[in-house]
């Protein structure tokens, strides 16, 4: 019973993680600040939802296999937003930059 | 030695993954697991590089670490989605020193960067990364190099 509300409010904060991902990425002006959006998703609302559904599977081989799941997006997130940011570095596009920012002389 | 643990290493998984105990089924996995060896063998991958076995004791501290950044720059990413006490935006690009010594230290220290939602490492070179930021703080944090001595402490010191 208290297990069954634990894995409920991770897999709804990890739902509504999710949620405000996807507003983050509607929200922001330009490619680089959706990427950091699309981060929220990939860290933090998959922990939660995999925490949540492994404490509805047990100890077991279903519960080792979702925290695989997650060491494996540990490894493969980051490398894809770096892969798609610099691809979009060296092909030209400009970030908007803040009021505050030091200009940096790269292109 | 080091092929013979990355085989057993294998075959621990194998078994966890299937979860049968069948003779059939096991000589199966052990032909696999021995199919693999054999490959990463010829191809010469199993090295302290792609198989980091020496610092696995270190990763259960370093995962604290990351786990701690990664639900704090969440809370600070959300914030800035849904503009909480006046948190805003102002995206930077800035280029931050490189201290790792290794290969292996400087994709941890990239990785790290890029997991905690609100930096994303854009670029990589011996002495320098170039980050993309979402707010000045972030930026400002990382200049610092706290992240990176961390890791260097947690994982590569004695």
């Amino acid at each position: 019973m208290i297990i069954d509300i634990l894995s409920w409010i991770l897999l709804m904060a990890g739902g509504i993680l999710g949620i405000i991902g996807g507003i983050g990425i509607y929200r922001f002006p330009d490619f680089y600040s959706r990427l950091h959006a699309a981060g929220i998703t990939d860290t933090l609302c998959a922990l939660l939802i995999l925490l949540g559904l492994g404490l509805q599977a047990g100890w077991g081989i279903a519960s080792f296999k979702l925290a695989l799941i997650f060491i494996f997006l540990l490894f493969t997130c980051p490398t894809a937003s770096h892969a798609l940011a610099n691809a979009a570095l060296h092909s030209g596009l400009k970030p908007k930059l803040g009021k505050d920012a030091a200009r940096l002389n790269h292109d | 030695m080091k092929s013979f643990s990355f085989a057993a290493l294998l075959f621990l998984f194998w078994i966890s993954l299937s979860g049968y105990f069948e003779p059939l089924l096991l000589g199966l996995g052990l032909a696999s697991v021995a199919l693999t060896v054999f490959l990463s063998k010829r191809m010469n991958v199993i090295d302290c590089e792609s198989y980091p076995l020496h610092l696995s004791s270190k990763f259960p501290n370093f995962f604290v670490y990351l786990f701690r950044e990664i639900i704090k720059a969440n809370i600070d990413v959300v914030a800035c989605i849904l503009g909480w006490r006046g948190a805003s935006i102002s995206p930077q690009l800035v280029k931050i020193p490189q201290l790792q010594k290794t290969d292996l230290g400087t994709v941890i220290y990239a990785n790290t960067i890029t997991l905690t939602p609100g930096t994303v490492s854009i670029e990589l070179s011996e002495k320098t990364i170039t980050i993309h930021a979402l707010t000045k703080e972030a930026a400002d944090e990382l200049a610092t190099g706290s992240m990176s001595n961390e890791i260097s402490k947690r994982i590569f010191e004695k």
